[in-house]
């Protein structure tokens, strides 16, 4: 809204200056919503369409924008102009903000109210009612994540220094600790809707930021590599019944192949006129899957796509006879078979991740930053920029293929429903979030994103707030779409803005973001 | 022969509305050299704004003459469009400027996945049907021409002459064409740039909600996932014609719509837009940069 910076101003010139400003948003909103919310386009019984007024909705979202607006102007920018000039904003808050919200007598505070949530949590429950019990949960659920968020401060500096180590620990012991807790059948939702979910779209990321992050490429068709290897897997496993671990690298080949395919005629390409190229690459991918109804069964999809086998020793059929159940003696559980795939995407993530480390102090990898940083530079020194390019596009198009083998494998199910142009949105607002080029800021933006709109599934307890006919499902795209703008706005970088040189000279120095331009294909 | 003029006129008709909405790709584009995703999704929020127009309309008076229900539906969804992507580009696109070159895409991608499920919010994920506006067609030695397709391309038209009037006469557009070529020497010289961005913004948001209009008459039905086909397309378009070229916009929306309705004559309907899509490809194969594009020049 108004761009110019506050100036030391009295506090009565702020308030009312604030209050001009939520005029104005008000203004805005108003005609903004007026006919959007204020009017709801609805099918009476003869199925024509009438308009239901909604003038009661439409008052409280101009207010509630109005009394945002106010706190922004009077409250929240001068707070962090004040924070900035304390202390130079680097963490996920301002330093000096952060040390005062996160103290130990708080922390101790947090962890014995979730203690005593826990332990006495049902007799509260009970004694405040119905109505109120979700606020006891609410009240539970935020003293861990408080705690978790003080340990993860506090020890900010151990983790900088041994992130990986750290990561792949909790990442391995991820399962075990949920099985623990919840038990096998507990398990499934937290293994499979969170771990699996997560652990997919972070190597997607991954085989993603090699084009776009690392050469530079802006790829805006990344999900149909994805759908090659999962229309890989599911034709050749479905009609051959050819194994799982044949066919993962056959798919992670075949979409490499189309890789370079698509490569080919964008050679020549810059920026955006690349972007266009790539999505409608995508496009007719999607739509050749659709359509060519004799082989891909169109938009039904193929279903009964076989199981992955632990390497043929047991499987996860319970008709087979070395079914792992009957292997082992225990009892039958879908649970194995998630925990499995769990560590099987959890191996390609970091398989992934190892590649692009390795490549990047490749000579191929380093032609791909030079490409990236400047073609004109990187031609004159006498780098193939033809071959660059074509192996940014198969390696990547490859690791894209061996995640669409997985989710194939994962499903049991595909169908070109799961291959639309907003997964490539999806993949490439992780790479950028993240910070391109970054393996662990891409790693943390996929945790936020995608965490937070599956964990937007989960909040039952706002249905008992806002009533029965409260679906958060249905809010959690246009959730989705606005933190994307509103992470973008804060951290125009990502989550981590500056990048190491791989090669240097003598000393390590990182260089800050700003010093690199990036992305112009 | 009849049947060619006949999807001649059908390709006319679907060119001119992709023309209309690859406008405002292209010019914003030219000024700041951003692809504003959420383009499409404001063509659709324009479709929408028209719609409820339309029903307000039938429900206050009893009946409306058909060209003036017309024209209030667009004026409104004309004024409406243009708030909502004023107000999108102050929020998600102005604090990212100078930033770099993803950021802002990232952020039109946002809003663009943040519009459609606002509209699916607030209005429900069913296909909205209106009972057919204007239904006459009139018979041309042997080819039907609706009277939707005249009002579609008689629309177009004049809204074409009164944008080129705009952009090559007024000294508005003196001003949009200096902070093209050089935002900051514009800015050195006494263009307020913020201000021609923003009209830039609006303008692409008018004739893309004259295109919603004229898509909602045309279809009859629209749906809160429609902005993106549309919008690709329109995309497509801007990228053929020479991303940055107005006159280019035109043509591109143009062939778009001719390989579309040709392609569905004379081969498969399933795979029109696999066409589309290809013949671009194909394009810029040869014509990197579009059809009518400036060539880059690149300076060491």
């Amino acid at each position: 809204m108004a761009t110019t910076p506050a100036p030391a101003a009295g506090n009565g010139d702020l308030t009312s200056r604030a209050l001009r400003e939520a005029f104005y948003a008000g203004i805005i909103a108003f005609g903004l919503f007026v006919l959007l919310i204020g009017l709801k386009t609805d099918q009476n019984i003869r199925n024509e369409l009438i308009l239901v007024q909604r003038w009661g909705l439409l008052a409280i979202v101009v207010g509630l924008v109005m009394v945002v607006r106010f706190a922004m102007v009077a409250y929240i920018r001068p707070f962090m102009e004040r924070q900035k000039i304390v202390d130079k904003a680097t963490g996920l808050l301002p330093d000096s903000f952060a040390i005062r919200f996160f103290r130990a007598p708080y922390f101790v505070a947090a962890i014995a109210i979730a203690a005593i949530l826990f332990l006495f949590g049902s007799a509260f429950e009970v004694a405040v009612g119905e109505h109120l019990s979700v606020y006891v949960g609410l009240a539970r659920s935020l003293a861990i994540i408080y705690a978790l968020a003080w340990l993860f401060f506090t020890f900010r500096a151990f983790i900088r220094t041994n992130l990986a180590v750290i990561a792949i620990t909790v990442l391995i012991l991820y399962p075990i600790v949920i099985v623990a807790v919840f038990g096998f059948q507990g398990s499934l939702k937290w293994v499979d809707n969170f771990g699996i979910q997560i652990l997919i779209y972070v190597m997607l990321a991954w085989g993603l930021n090699i084009v776009v992050g690392l050469a530079g490429l802006l790829d805006l068709g990344y999900v149909a590599f994805y759908a090659v290897g999962a229309y890989s897997y599911a034709l050749l496993g479905t009609t051959y019944g050819w194994s799982f671990w044949i066919l993962l690298p056959a798919a992670g080949i075949m979409a490499a192949f189309w890789g370079v395919i698509l490569g080919f005629p964008v050679l020549r390409l810059r920026g955006d006129y690349l972007a266009i190229v790539t999505l409608a690459f995508g496009e007719i991918i999607r739509l050749v899957l659709i359509n060519w109804r004799e082989v891909t069964n169109g938009s039904a999809g193929i279903s009964g796509i076989p199981k992955v086998s632990f390497f043929g020793f047991f499987t996860f059929n319970v008709s087979d006879p070395n079914y792992i159940a009957k292997v082992f003696g225990i009892a039958q559980s879908g649970a194995y078979y998630k925990i499995f795939l769990y560590y099987l995407i959890l191996a390609l993530a970091l398989l992934t991740a190892f590649v692009t480390v390795r490549l990047r102090r490749m000579p191929v990898g380093r032609a791909w930053e030079a490409l990236r940083e400047d073609e004109i530079a990187c031609r004159s020194l006498g780098i193939n920029t033809t071959n660059t390019k074509l192996t940014a596009f198969a390696i990547g198009a490859m690791f894209g293929g061996f995640a669409g083998a997985f989710f194939a494998a994962r499903q049991g199910f595909v169908s070109p429903e799961s291959f639309v142009f907003l997964e490539s949105a999806i993949i490439l607002a992780i790479v950028v979030l993240g910070g391109m080029g970054s393996l662990p800021g891409i790693a943390i933006a996929a945790l936020v994103m995608i965490g937070g709109t599956e964990i937007l599934r989960e909040m039952e307890f706002l249905k008992k707030i806002f009533g029965a006919d409260f679906t958060p499902e249905l809010y959690r795209m246009l959730l989705f779409g606005m933190a994307m703008v509103v992470v973008m706005l804060w951290k125009p970088r990502g989550f981590v803005g500056s990048r190491e040189p791989t090669a240097f000279l003598r000393e390590r120095k990182a260089v800050s973001g700003s010093f690199t331009k990036e992305g112009h294909g | 022969m009849e049947y060619f003029v006949q999807q001649l006129v059908n390709g006319l008709t679907l060119g001119s509305i992709y023309g209309l909405i690859a406008i405002g790709y292209t010019m914003v584009y030219g000024i700041i050299g951003m692809i504003n995703f959420a383009h499409g999704d404001v063509f659709m929020v324009g479709a929408f704004i028209a719609l409820i127009v339309f029903l307000l309309l039938i429900s206050l008076f009893y009946s409306v003459p058909v060209a003036v229900a017309l024209l209030i539906m667009m004026i409104v969804a004309m004024l409406l469009t243009s708030l909502y992507n004023w107000t999108i580009e102050k929020l998600a696109y102005r604090p990212l400027r100078g930033s770099f070159r993803l950021a802002p895409l990232i952020t039109a991608i946002g809003m663009s996945i943040a519009l459609s499920n606002f509209v699916q919010v607030t209005q429900g994920p069913r296909n909205k049907p209106i009972p057919p506006m204007v239904s006459q067609v009139y018979n041309v030695a042997g080819i039907s021409i609706s009277l939707k397709q005249i009002i579609i391309v008689v629309v177009t038209a004049s809204l074409l002459a009164i944008f080129w009037y705009l952009v090559n006469r007024t000294s508005l557009g003196r001003a949009q064409r200096a902070c093209e070529q050089d935002r900051k020497m514009a800015a050195l010289l006494g263009v307020d740039v913020d201000r021609t961005i923003s009209i830039t913004f609006i303008m692409g948001a008018s004739l893309a909600a004259v295109a919603g209009t004229l898509f909602l008459m045309y279809y009859g039905v629209v749906v809160f996932s429609d902005g993106f086909v549309p919008g690709v397309k329109a995309f497509t378009a801007a990228v053929l014609g020479g991303i940055g070229s107005i006159p280019g916009a035109v043509l591109g929306g143009l062939m778009i719509g001719f390989i579309e309705s040709m392609w569905s004559a004379y081969f498969s309907i399933d795979y029109k837009d696999v066409a589309a899509f290809s013949i671009l490809a194909i394009v810029l194969i040869f014509l990197p940069s579009g059809i009518l594009g400036r060539p880059e020049v690149e300076k060491v």
